[in-house]
């Protein structure tokens, strides 16, 4: 793990950690639902970064093939989650997530 | 020279992550994360994933950051209307993500051997390449996906219509 800071595989390994890291810090720190889906494609994105590192250290295509769909898969769970947030917006007037805790215990 | 390129783009990456995560306006945050993804379209392409970066840039920065725009300004979020996070709630999350951080960095620790060489990407990545596996060894999940965003755009309409009952 010496070369954190270059084109290797320890270096996207790092990089690919504390973009994840940072999603998972959006997520627990901040209460607007918008903000809290970037957060995830943020982390899906970390991600598809390491499985391309990945892919190439083993000179393997069907990881990048696996990158293509899981940005495929996250194109349309991003259209579904934003039109559920435009009906909550609709029904709560906000997009804050304090004002879903009905199911909250 | 990979190498100064390699970090110019991991610390705007890293930088665009942080400030979407800290501004205050989502529209800024969008922004910010249209940077982020740029930067890693620029690690695609720094590991000869040509036609990955290409589909980062078009699918993530061009069509779901459009959309993710469009529902701020239609839902007019751009003022800053969020309730404070509680300071202990802060801190324990900064916590919780720097400790799963060095969980992953120590768990990758001691990975595996030839992990410090250069990472320089062949033919892989190139669109031909891709395309010649995509559709002999992964045709069956390619036509599957055109359903999934079939069903994904049923369901979007679905649920953006104000009421089912008027229609």
């Amino acid at each position: 793990m010496e070369n954190l800071f270059s084109n290797t595989l320890d270096g996207y390994l790092f990089l690919a950690s504390l973009l994840f890291a940072i999603g998972v810090l959006g997520i627990l720190i901040r209460r607007n639902i918008i903000i809290i889906f970037m957060c995830v494609e943020l982390m899906l994105s970390a991600v598809n970064l390491l499985l391309t590192a990945f892919s190439v250290h083993h000179n393997d295509p069907n990881g990048q093939v696996f990158v293509f769909f899981i940005m495929a898969v996250a194109a349309a769970e991003i259209t579904i989650g934003l039109a559920i947030l435009v009906m909550i917006y609709r029904n709560t007037g906000s997009v804050s997530i304090d004002s879903l805790k009905k199911l909250k215990w | 020279m990979e190498q100064i390129i390699f970090i110019i783009l991991s610390v705007l990456a890293v930088v665009g992550a942080l400030a979407v995560i800290f501004s205050s306006n989502a529209v800024y945050s969008v922004l910010f994360l249209v940077l982020t993804f740029f930067a890693i379209a620029g690690h695609f392409i720094l590991l000869n994933a040509q036609f990955l970066a290409i589909v980062n840039i078009i699918v993530y920065a061009g069509a779901i950051m459009v959309l993710f725009l469009f529902v701020i300004m239609l839902l007019n979020l751009n003022k800053d209307s969020e309730a404070p996070t509680p300071a202990l709630a802060r801190i324990a999350g900064a916590i919780a993500a720097g400790l799963l951080m060095v969980t992953i960095v120590g768990a990758f620790k001691g990975l595996s051997q030839g992990s410090d060489v250069a990472l320089r990407g062949g033919e892989i990545g190139t669109v031909s390449r891709l395309g010649q596996v995509l559709f002999s060894d992964f045709l069956l999940p390619f036509e599957i996906s055109s359903v999934l965003f079939l069903s994904a755009m049923i369901g979007a309409v679905m649920l953006g219509k104000k009421n089912l009952k008027d229609s």
